[in-house]
């Protein structure tokens, strides 16, 4: 029960990625956000947030839901069904670079349903995986391009991101 | 916020199976659903092997064709049977097509049948999930989801809506579904056809009834007009079709009783200038293309919750 990230550590990290990103590319153009649901949702909005302030761009962002794509969603004969979110790219995604940005990158199961997902909405120039967290135990060849921090995991553990949008807090906690 | 996260049968037979957080749970998946029609390709990949069977035993156009496209856009694989050509024709009885059906181990099957029960009969003998596409004078589930997803989307709410429902009351498993769902979200439903073609015992569920359109229409929110059948117009319920628009019909004069942010609505196929008149049909208040789009989100939402199996007690 390790609390590995406060608000304002998290804060920090999310304004130096930003930086990152802004060094990376030579400012914000053609760039484009995209949050996964639940909690990449609100992280990309910071990110949005910090781009604006610190380039004047206003960086548009979506939000994917990947429910639909999961590749263990129909493996269990019986069971509900995980709840469906609106997904929501109100922008094209042709030829633009998109920031793909989640809050854990674990197995990378998630990211590789969201590529599919987002391919089916355009073709992108390139895209790139922001995350808040690395806690490894990759089962595909996935990695992330922007970390906020690599946080060293067991497979027993689990890694709870709280937002204040969603949870009412910010910190990073891992649990087990 | 809906309290539901799974629906309690494995299969859709009727509305009145489901309760409201139930209901609420089909509309809000819908409502997700709906977002895959604007995309450039317009499929996910959710229900890839998966294999839905369309079982029409009476002609159906646009509820067909409804369901098919929302398999697909979820990339089940889909066959369809209607009944011409079909052994059904040849003298079949229900219980032989669903046992060889059964053989074909599909995952789904959407049934239309002239029968009222038909589908709960199939649910006995057949492992697949069954999905109502409307039987007999009984139930149409998902015309009643998709209609309630559009008065959503136009009104924001369910609760407190005045829907009045005019037309054939008594051979109206669009009826029947729609009174059992609204009423349980809380909507008020007025009900309004000639005295020949009012069930009896409507308004024990709820219901206000009348022979007046007028009445019926005063203050409402929504109205749906139900479709009158020519093969019913032999003079045995109705003495003719002129008699009956003047009666019956909805045109913009009489729409003026009604809320004056009313909308229309109509499940198709309509018969212009008997229920209701062209210019209601196409003018500002019709949502009935909304309803057509609609019925797609909202079948693609039953398919995907019903492939998940039964909620855990």
């Amino acid at each position: 029960m390790a609390v590995v990230m406060d608000a304002d550590r998290m804060a920090r990290t999310l304004m130096r990625i930003a930086h990152e990103i802004l060094e990376r590319h030579r400012g914000a153009d053609g760039l484009a956000l995209v949050g996964i649901r639940a909690r990449g949702v609100p992280i990309a909005a910071r990110l949005a947030a910090h781009l604006r302030d610190l380039a004047g761009a206003d960086v548009p962002t979506g939000a994917l839901d990947i429910t639909l794509y999961r590749d263990d969603l129909m493996r269990h004969a019986v069971g509900p069904q995980p709840v469906i979110r609106r997904t929501e790219i109100p922008f094209s995604i042709d030829d633009r670079l998109i920031l793909l940005v989640d809050d854990v990158l674990y197995t990378g199961r998630t990211i590789r349903a969201a590529l599919d997902a987002l391919i089916d909405f355009g073709r992108p120039r390139a895209i790139q995986l922001v995350v808040l967290v690395d806690r490894g135990h990759r089962e595909l060849p996935i990695r992330a391009d922007y970390v906020g921090r690599n946080i060293p995991t067991s497979r027993q553990q689990s890694v709870q991101v709280r937002l204040r949008e969603i949870d009412g807090r910010d910190e990073v906690e891992v649990e087990g | 916020m809906t309290s539901a996260t799974a629906l309690r049968s494995r299969h859709l037979l009727g509305i009145a199976d489901l309760d409201p957080s139930e209901i609420e749970l089909v509309l809000e998946t819908a409502l997700a659903m709906k977002e895959i029609g604007t995309r450039p390709i317009k499929k996910v990949p959710t229900l890839r092997g998966r294999t839905i069977i369309n079982l029409f035993f009476e002609p159906s156009t646009r509820t067909r064709m409804s369901f098919e496209l929302a398999e697909k856009r979820l990339s089940a694989d889909t066959l369809g049977m209607t009944t011409t050509g079909s052994s059904v024709s040849k003298g079949e009885t229900l219980a032989d097509t669903a046992r060889t059906l059964e053989a074909m181990a599909p995952d789904m099957i959407v049934m239309r049948h002239g029968a009222s029960g038909a589908p709960h009969q199939l649910s006995r003998i057949c492992r697949a999930s069954i999905i109502n596409a409307g039987d007999g004078m009984h139930e149409h589930p998902t015309q009643a989801l998709l209609d309630a997803l559009t008065m959503l989307e136009r009104k924001r709410r369910l609760a407190g809506l005045q829907v009045a429902i005019i037309g054939d009351l008594v051979h109206s498993r669009v009826l029947r579904s729609n009174v059992l769902l609204l009423t349980r979200m809380g909507a008020a439903v007025r009900a309004c056809g000639p005295a020949t073609l009012v069930p009896p015992g409507l308004d024990r569920l709820g219901v206000r009834v009348t022979t007046s359109i007028d009445e019926a229409l005063d203050g409402a929110d929504v109205v749906m007009m139900l479709r009158v059948q020519h093969e019913r117009m032999s003079g045995l319920f109705l003495p003719s079709v002129r008699e009956y628009f003047t009666f019956f019909g909805l045109t913009p004069a009489r729409l003026e009783r009604a809320a004056p942010d009313v909308i229309v609505m109509h499940p198709g196929p309509m018969n212009r200038g008997v229920e209701i008149d062209s210019e209601v049909a196409d003018g500002p208040w019709s949502v009935i293309l909304d309803q057509v789009a609609n019925g797609v989100a909202v079948r693609m939402a039953v398919l995907y919750l019903l492939a998940g199996g039964e909620a855990e007690a």
